[in-house]
């Protein structure tokens, strides 16, 4: 179809997704966009957040982690360290997980080493979260 | 001569020898096979980053970036990967063997060394004999690109802060399950990317980059380095269960040889005992007969 759109996520253990699709909406650094075939060609970093992308009308959800985001005219690349789809994310770990960051976050102070990662571990988390809800 | 009773228990002792050098071989191919696969699934990563890597290289002077900065190499740290737990023939022997030689190469060259060991191995090695500044063991069993994640921090702010000017990688490539080749890679300064390398008409499309091509540049190069890392990783992984496979079979094989001629000589001395107690009888006998 002519206004079919190549989306491929790919993270280090595998090539979670590769198909054509509609339409997608990436959480880059900054901002979140769309991308819809004909896109003007560009290339971005990616942050921790929501990704969604829109096939046969339905759309599906995907928690990433920090990464690239290559898009061309037809085809969207995109390189992540993680990438889980919305129901296949435990949530009884995620929220564990942000239990545990916050109260460790708790404890420390702007200084600290860990802060910042930290800090990107409770984003994760609560992202997961949010983007689990989502089905 | 060993008695009978010995040889015995030696039969024994080897047979139960075999019994778990056959089990290592079998979870070691195990292992391997989805250390395998684990490479496999890293390619197409790979693959795609160094095409995004390459052609944003070729937009951007890449000189610039503090993980290229070329200086006089005084001071230099090497990545020592060997595997964390032993009996795998000769693969944390050889890599072992081609670090010292590295090392007394740069020694030589009057060059200020310090060590970071990845694996167990290594580490037991150099720990008395080498400076060892940073050690990550116990962790090849399992591990993700977390790893080597936080191996690159271990790295990268400390180069940039010119602590070391000079990073080398030494790690098993993996060659087939058999072959495994010991490899020194220089990480740091990052060989020049983008250069000789041919991109497709397709690569070649203008870009706009979101935000600047320094700033995306800048945080690329770091993952660069976890995919360089991460790579390693893996092949080492693969590497130490090739190895131990063959190891194993090797040591399975060898039981048996073992047991055989030892069974051998268990059934020639029983015959031995046998007709001399014959003997013995039939001397009796004789003695007997004659009184």
């Amino acid at each position: 179809m002519a206004d079919e759109l190549m989306l491929e996520i790919v993270t280090p253990e595998k090539m979670v997704f590769s198909d054509n699709i509609e339409e997608v909406t990436i959480p880059g650094t900054e901002g979140e966009f769309g991308v819809l075939r004909g896109h003007e060609a560009f290339l971005t970093s990616v942050d921790i957040g929501e990704l969604n992308y829109i096939k046969d009308g339905k759309k599906t959800y995907y928690s990433v982690n920090t990464g690239y985001a290559e898009v061309t005219g037809s085809k969207v690349t995109i390189l992540i360290e993680t990438a889980e789809r919305s129901d296949h994310i435990d949530k009884e770990r995620a929220a564990k997980a942000k239990d545990n960051a916050e109260s460790r976050l708790g404890q420390m102070t702007k200084e600290d080493v860990e802060y910042e990662r930290m800090r990107a571990a409770l984003t994760r988390a609560i992202t997961r979260l949010s983007v689990a809800e989502k089905q | 001569m060993a008695s009978l009773k010995d040889i015995k228990r030696k039969v024994v002792g080897v047979a139960k020898t075999k019994q778990i050098t056959r089990a290592m071989n079998m979870v070691a191919a195990s292992k391997f096979k989805s250390a395998q696969l684990k490479m496999e699934d890293f390619r197409p990563y790979a693959g795609k980053f160094m095409d995004v890597l390459n052609s944003l290289a070729l937009r951007v002077d890449t000189n610039t970036h503090p993980l290229l900065a070329v200086r006089d190499p005084k001071k230099i740290r090497v990545i020592c990967m060997t595997s964390d737990r032993g009996l795998c023939g000769g693969f944390n022997t050889n890599l072992i063997k081609a670090t010292d030689r590295f090392l007394k190469d740069k020694t030589a060259e009057g060059k200020d060394i310090s060590l970071i060991c990845v694996g167990r191995k290594g580490r037991d090695f150099y720990r008395k004999k080498a400076n060892v500044i940073a050690q990550k063991v116990d962790i090849l069993s399992k591990f993700d690109m977390t790893l080597s994640v936080a191996i690159a921090d271990e790295v990268i702010p400390s180069f940039i802060k010119e602590e070391y000017d000079e990073l080398y990688l030494i790690y098993n490539q993996f060659v087939n399950v058999s072959v495994q080749k010991p490899t020194v890679v220089r990480l740091f300064p990052l060989p020049s990317i983008g250069q000789d390398v041919d991109v497709d008409a397709d690569k070649r499309l203008d870009y706009s980059y979101e935000p600047s091509e320094e700033v995306l540049l800048h945080k690329l190069l770091p993952m660069y380095v976890h995919v360089l890392v991460y790579r390693a990783l893996l092949e080492t992984s693969a590497g130490e269960n090739g190895a131990r496979m063959a190891a194993m079979d090797n040591a399975t094989s060898n039981c048996e040889e073992l047991i055989s001629s030892l069974t051998l000589k268990m059934n020639k001395a029983r015959q031995a005992a046998i007709t001399a107690e014959l003997m013995d009888i039939v001397g009796g006998t004789e003695a007997l007969a004659k009184g």
